[in-house]
């Protein structure tokens, strides 16, 4: 169980632009959910991510995993636990490293990282199947660099990365937004797959409001450091996207803009 | 032939500096201005215990341990205290002037008299042919031991993360480690490097002096590009196989320069200008590195 605790947040403290993006915001995820979040920019979607994996710090607030206080565990720790796939796919791979190394690596994420040789041979066949599944031709090209594939294919191999060792949460922070719309679709194939079979508690962010309807067991809709909107269970069944575009609308007029 | 020879050992021995620079410079993509110090410090190091007498072996381990010391203290500026990352490096050359000046005692310490690595009795005991080419064998296996041993490193699960901390420190997070840590060690790994260089160059010429560091950097950086980039063709070659040949590669160049009658007033100033048409020609600039 993921929990946020009354977290409060401010952007640029004491200056003009002073912002107060969190203010008393709390959050339940129980475990094995999956979350889609919409809602329109600087709503505080992605601060929420960056606030559950310590990519930023609060100013006042708990975060609790199992009912462990985590609130001042740094980042690469807590992400022991975590998988996170980020919008831009450069920032899941190492352009500079082969497939194989890439995919070796991550897979020795939780293991320390000593003076063993990192490639094991005997697991490229085990690595071409994973990639195999993406349908991108990836298992075939194993000794190539990373930084010369193009995005799609990145960012599938970043999802596949940051899930194939034990995790308990994967936040995926609108990972499919770079995509064409094809390799989208197949990324978000994969990722239903990869949660259902893994069964992980995921967090995923998303402008795409089809996905946040077709995929996962809740809906929160961010508004101004607040979820508008929280649906599961019965309230979710027969969600349309219509219904969240009235809302989104709703809430834009509201604002102003 | 003589020539050849002196620009062939010289050559080799800024490529042990030239590897240690590569890490730094190329893999973690950090300026790191502790080399201008820390070259000495292995010399001062080097120096001292020759004056004491002690074997010229030892001061091998030593001096790359006061390299690495220096790397560390680098590195912990950096990330710890969050200083920029020239500033952290210029930070301690400039402290380490003072160190390595205590630590050898004065500012030039000449090591005539005393045994080294090149100039022992069981080296005296060859032909005298032979000893002409004992410098440059004895030269030739160390780099070529550094060599395979930064290959064997890196590719190893802590050398994988040290190349992914230099291309991106986002990913390393994502992998649940600290890329501070792997910053500091790998500063740390790259000035033992250097020190090396600074303990085999002083054992090499025979004395210490305060102002051997000045330009060190620079003088990496070009033989990293060197070879890197001239030898970019060459796809067989290893990255670390290319430094190691762009520093024989760029002392061959200052050599026939010199030879030529280059003044050695003007050395410097041709150095930086070579580098800039070097770096300019061979940038792929477009690659723009995003940094996280």
């Amino acid at each position: 169980m993921l929990e946020l605790q009354s977290i409060h947040k401010i952007y640029q403290r004491g200056t003009v632009n002073e912002t107060c993006l969190f203010n008393d915001f709390s959050l339940t995820i129980p475990d094995k959910q999956f979350v889609c979040v919409v809602g329109s920019n600087g709503s505080g979607k992605t601060s929420m991510l960056n606030i559950i994996c310590g990519s930023i710090p609060v100013d006042e607030g708990k975060i609790l995993i199992s009912g462990t206080d985590i609130t001042s565990m740094p980042e690469h720790k807590r992400l022991r636990r975590i998988g996170r796939v980020y919008q831009d796919p450069s920032r899941g791979t190492c352009p500079s490293m082969t497939i194989l190394e890439n995919m070796s690596m991550a897979d020795n994420k939780g293991k320390p990282f000593n003076l063993m040789p990192c490639v094991n041979k005997k697991k490229t066949a085990h690595y071409q199947e994973l990639l195999a599944q993406l349908g991108l031709g990836l298992e075939d090209k194993m000794g190539v660099m990373v930084g010369s594939l193009s995005g799609g294919q990145r960012q599938a191999m970043a999802l596949l990365m940051s899930t194939m060792t034990p995790i308990e949460f994967l936040i995926l922070d609108e990972h499919t937004a770079a995509l064409d719309p094809k390799t989208a679709e197949i990324i978000m194939q994969l990722t239903g797959k990869i949660v259902a079979e893994k069964k992980l508690t995921t967090i995923m962010v998303t402008h795409n409001l089809r996905y946040a309807v077709e995929y996962g067991d809740r809906l929160l809709m961010m508004h101004q450091g607040h979820a508008e909107l929280d649906l599961s269970g019965e309230a979710r069944k027969g969600l349309k996207v219509e219904h969240l575009l009235t809302k989104f609308n709703e809430i834009s007029i509201e604002c102003g803009n | 032939m003589t020539l050849l020879l002196s620009v062939l050992e010289q050559g080799l021995i800024y490529a042990i500096l030239a590897l240690g620079v590569y890490i730094t410079f190329k893999i973690l993509d950090f300026p790191d201005m502790t080399v201008d110090s820390s070259f000495p410090l292995g010399a001062a190091v080097t120096a001292l215990m020759m004056t004491k007498g002690i074997s010229p072996l030892l001061t091998i381990p030593a001096s790359m341990l006061a390299g690495a010391l220096a790397g560390v203290l680098t590195g912990v500026i950096h990330v710890r205290l969050k200083v920029r990352d020239l500033l952290s490096g210029i930070i301690v050359m400039t402290g380490l002037y003072s160190v390595n000046l205590h630590i050898a005692g004065r500012s030039n310490v000449q090591l005539f008299m005393n045994d080294t690595i090149f100039k022992n009795p069981l080296v005296s005991s060859l032909s005298f042919e032979m000893q002409t080419y004992v410098p440059v064998i004895i030269l030739a296996a160390l780099t070529l031991l550094a060599k395979v041993l930064m290959d064997l490193y890196l590719a190893t699960r802590s050398g994988f993360l040290l190349r992914a901390t230099g291309d991106n420190p986002t990913l390393v997070s994502t992998l649940a480690k600290d890329s501070g840590s792997v910053k500091i060690l790998g500063l740390a790994i790259a000035n033992a490097l250097v020190a090396l260089s600074g303990c085999i160059m002083c054992q090499y010429q025979r004395y210490f002096d305060i102002s051997m560091g000045t330009g060190t950097l620079v003088l990496a950086v070009a033989s990293v590009i060197v070879g890197t980039q001239l030898l970019k063709g060459l796809r067989f070659l290893r990255a670390t196989t290319a430094v190691v040949l762009g520093s024989i590669l760029y002392k061959g160049c200052v050599a026939l320069a010199l030879n030529f009658g280059l003044s050695p007033f003007d050395l410097k100033l041709v150095t930086a200008a070579l580098l800039l048409i070097i770096i300019v020609l061979g940038s792929d600039r477009k690659k723009v590195k995003r940094r996280a």
